[in-house]
């Protein structure tokens, strides 16, 4: 058996932990390998320790068969090895060539022979099919063109093993399925890809082999055609995983959203919401699915407050809050958990408990005569950490310290807890693992068996299929369609996010 | 090794290195560092005479270094407090020549003209940031020399006849006392150092105890996810200038009550609100840090005027070894990977 690469038994520790422990990972020529596994259980370190940042304490690496010691990206590089990372490293200024070449100029002379150099980057694109302008400036390409700059520069680097760091986190459904057309070009021009992931569906669909790592230590090695979905699952998670979110039916009861005709334009002044209807009843789950850039984040931005809205009424139990400062709609009885909880949803350097009176700090029992009760914080945050299992050291551990999942959790738990009669819930779930969306979903649910209204707002048609009662299909700043999830398909979705009417979806869906 | 004893260590290990290489530049341009070091020693606390000086040259450092580090905490950069200490200055020695007032109550509206003073001069950067979203480094650093040039204007044109300094102050607006001077040998010592005390409780307070605190340091941290709790961006933005302002305006009140009794004109800047830079960086933006930071500096400055006297150094070098802690400080990245590397080799 052919293998480029062999990790046997690594073992990495950090002070106080073990992030791997006895990892054995074997890529094989023109395999697209899988490594699967939890926030936090350990995949970076692994890559990183073969990508030469991190120098494992125990346990061999391979390449072709041969034992190397790689002490630095630069050796990983001569080795073939090339990373694509999660978060991109291009300067924005540079054209998509000044990217590519930094640090490996081709030079006649003192000056940088660009001209040579994007025929080169011309030429590799064109061969993978990758389509990438070598002009454009990096600042003008879309975030999917640019983790193709991330791919070219791998592969002007001679490339021949590509690591992809969880490559999909940050594309649409249409880019994502672009890339693995991509990753199977790659595959047929003799390249190996590990590919790192917490996305059943995509190891499914491309991968050959999937190695599963669960805090810290290696589960094990499947075939994919061999297994299926919920055992990958369960190997990551270490118990039974349920996709279906078991819920009781709706009972929706009065309007507890309801918005009219509202307009609201976007950061470049153009008009992002137009003239929308919506209503929101307490007791059910209404989600919107739509493609992203159709008004989705500039709904939710207003009604929370965040940005002005042009026209129309929002009304919050029959009460206009349109346009009022976040705090008083708020009070009024809204809970937002953000799409962005880096940007708005956490102060990072906070202590975490901190964190979680950040919209109630001014208010008794946290505030009194304008001194704040820390012994009062501390203990709400403690019981919230514990009710809504944030894993932290401590409540006095900064945010920042703390895993995606657990950051969103602890956001959760805040809003949850204060009760709200509107619960707008933005993408809660992204970059999760399974066992944190689980848990979300419950709790999405639970507050709407409470007799709540839920506002979900997500990318992944699984989760509004799956968790909401009525579906709003949004299109360039319109609900274009209302369908109940039991009676509509992912296909029917898809149409009418794209942009086609209720009725001539319903022709096709027939014939 | 906790973050918490690195970041004291490594102010610590700045300050080491600033003297050595201090040193090492005495040696190589021939001067006897060890009669230096001693000479500057003796300069500050050698006498009493000498210590109640340096616990003078202290007050307005720390309330300066206060003013720097209260903006910072907040997420802004106040590089005009050495305007708003000018501006201080000048209303308080106003307050102190023009107005009849019993003492005490007289000293007392001196000081808070001061810090309005200040704090107003400080608003206009505020404002200006948070309606305009102007960068308050580029205001405040224009708004030093406007301060400066409008302050001699009004002394020259204004409260005086055309002389170069204004009267002395009433004797009931004075911060000075000969209990203190004659406590220590008639230095210049004054009842400032009890004000410039009370603020930093003030500020350790308002920020880390109080409601208001925790908007202004969550607005510093994060705006976005401030405006998204509710809290109002653009005046926290505000609030935190006035207050850093009233603590530089506070500085002035020192100078123009306690160690001067007058205004005069100036051909260029006191210097002090630029240390309270140093001050506020050295001293990591804590409340403690900022006493013990212009402790230091203030005995740098008090002593190195004892060592042309005494060793034939001159005092310049005090200069080059505060700047050099300064740069050690700033360039703490390199003394914390020195730091890790050790900590690391200790272990295996």
């Amino acid at each position: 058996m052919e293998y480029v690469i062999e990790m046997l038994g690594i073992r990495k520790e950090f002070p106080g932990i073990v992030a791997n422990d006895n990892i054995t990972l074997q890529l094989k020529q023109g395999e697209i390998h899988a490594l699967l596994g939890e926030n936090g259980a350990g995949k970076s370190t692994l890559m990183n320790v073969l990508f030469g940042l991190y120098q494992p304490e125990q346990g061999e690496i391979r390449v072709r068969g041969k034992a190397v010691k790689i002490t630095n990206p630069n050796i990983a590089n001569d080795l073939g090895i090339g990373m694509v990372h999660q978060h991109f490293m291009l300067v924005d200024k540079f054209t998509v060539t000044e990217n590519i070449i930094l640090g490996k100029e081709t030079k006649s002379g003192l000056k940088i022979d660009l001209k040579k150099a994007e025929q080169e980057v011309r030429e590799i694109s064109e061969r993978y099919g990758l389509a990438v302008d070598p002009q454009a400036k990096i600042a003008d390409i879309s975030v999917g063109m640019q983790q193709r700059v991330e791919i070219l520069k791998t592969l002007y680097r001679g490339a021949e093993i590509l690591i992809f760091d969880e490559p999909t986190a940050v594309l649409t459904p249409q880019e994502i399925k672009e890339l693995i057309q991509i990753m199977k070009t790659l595959i047929k021009e003799g390249k190996s890809i590990i590919l790192i992931t917490h996305k059943l569906k995509e190891i499914m669909e491309v991968c050959d082999r999937c190695t599963v790592i669960r805090k810290g230590v290696g589960i094990g090695t499947v075939n994919v055609s061999e297994t299926n979905p919920n055992e990958l699952a369960s190997l990551m998670v270490g118990r039974e995983v349920t996709f279906k979110t078991e819920k009781a039916d709706a009972k929706p009861a009065q309007s507890v959203l309801e918005i009219n005709g509202l307009i609201v334009k976007d950061s470049r002044g153009l008009t992002a919401v137009n003239s929308l209807n919506l209503d929101v009843k307490a007791g059910e789950i209404l989600g919107i699915a739509g493609v992203d850039g159709n008004g989705q984040t500039e709904l939710i931005e207003a009604i929370s407050g965040l940005r002005k809205s042009e026209s129309g009424s929002i009304q919050l139990n029959g009460k206009e809050i349109r346009n009022l400062p976040p705090r008083k709609i708020t009070e009024a009885g809204t809970g937002h958990i953000p799409q962005d909880r880096h940007k708005h949803g956490l102060v990072l350097d906070f202590p975490i408990g901190e964190n979680m009176v950040l919209q109630t700090y001014y208010k008794s029992p946290f505030s009194k005569t304008g001194v704040l009760n820390f012994k009062q914080i501390y203990q709400k945050a403690k019981s919230l950490i514990q009710e809504f299992d944030v894993r932290t050291p401590s409540e006095f551990t900064l945010a920042r310290a703390l895993s995606g999942g657990n950051q969103q959790k602890a956001i959760i738990g805040r809003e949850v807890d204060r009760n709200p009669d509107l619960l707008i819930a933005a993408q809660p779930t992204r970059g999760l693992d399974v066992g944190a969306i689980e848990f979300i979903h419950k709790r999405l649910i639970e507050q709407r068996d409470n007799g709540k209204a839920v506002l979900l707002l997500s990318f992944e048609l699984d989760e509004i299929l799956n968790v909401s009662d009525r579906i709003a299909v949004i299109y360039e700043g319109e609900i274009v369609a209302i369908v109940n999830p039991k009676e509509t398909t992912e296909q029917e979705l898809g149409l009418l996010m794209a942009g086609s009417k209720q009725k001539e979806v319903g022709e096709q869906t027939n014939v | 090794m906790s973050n918490r004893v690195k970041n004291i260590i490594v102010p610590i290990m700045a300050v080491i290195l600033g003297m050595l290489v201090g040193t090492i530049i005495m040696i190589v341009t021939g001067y006897d560092a060890l009669a230096a070091f001693t000479a500057l020693w003796n300069g500050a606390f050698g006498e009493i005479y000498y210590t109640g000086e340096v616990i003078r040259q202290v007050t307005p450092l720390i309330l300066a270094g206060l003013s720097v580090a209260f903006a910072f905490r907040t997420g802004l950069f106040n590089i005009g407090v050495e305007g708003q200490l000018i501006v201080g200055w000048l209303a308080a020695v106003w307050v102190g020549v023009s107005f009849e007032l019993p003492a005490v109550i007289h000293t007392l509206v001196a000081v808070i003209a001061a810090g309005v003073a200040g704090a107003l001069w400080a608003f206009i950067p505020g404002l200006l940031k948070a309606k305009f979203r102007v960068h308050e480094v580029i205001v405040t650093i224009m708004l030093n020399y406007t301060a400066l040039h409008v302050t001699n204007y009004i002394i020259r044109s204004v409260l005086s006849e055309k002389s170069d300094r204004t009267e002395m102050i009433k004797e009931t607006a004075t911060l000075r006392s000969s209990f203190l001077e004659g406590l220590t040998d008639y230095s210049r010592l004054h009842w400032g150092i009890v004000i410039a005390l009370i603020a930093v409780f003030i500020m350790w307070f308002l920020l880390e105890k109080t409601t208001r605190g925790y908007e202004l340091r969550s607005v510093g941290f994060n705006q976005h996810a401030s405006h998204y709790a509710g809290m109002n961006v653009d005046k926290n933005i505000i609030l935190s200038m006035v207050i850093s302002g009233a603590f530089a305006g506070l500085a002035g009140a020192m100078e123009g009550l306690g160690t001067f009794g007058y205004a005069s004109i100036k051909g260029g800047f006191t210097g002090v609100g630029f240390d309270g830079i140093a001050v506020a960086l050295l001293g990591g933006n804590g409340p403690i840090g900022v006493i013990l930071a212009a402790l230091l500096f203030g005995a740098l400055k008090v002593g190195a005027l004892n060592m042309p006297l005494e060793a034939g150094v001159p005092n310049e070098l005090v200069d080059i070894i505060i700047a050099l802690i300064v740069f050690f400080v700033a360039a703490s990245y390199m003394i914390r990977l020195f730091i890790d590397r050790i900590s690391k080799k200790g272990v295996k």
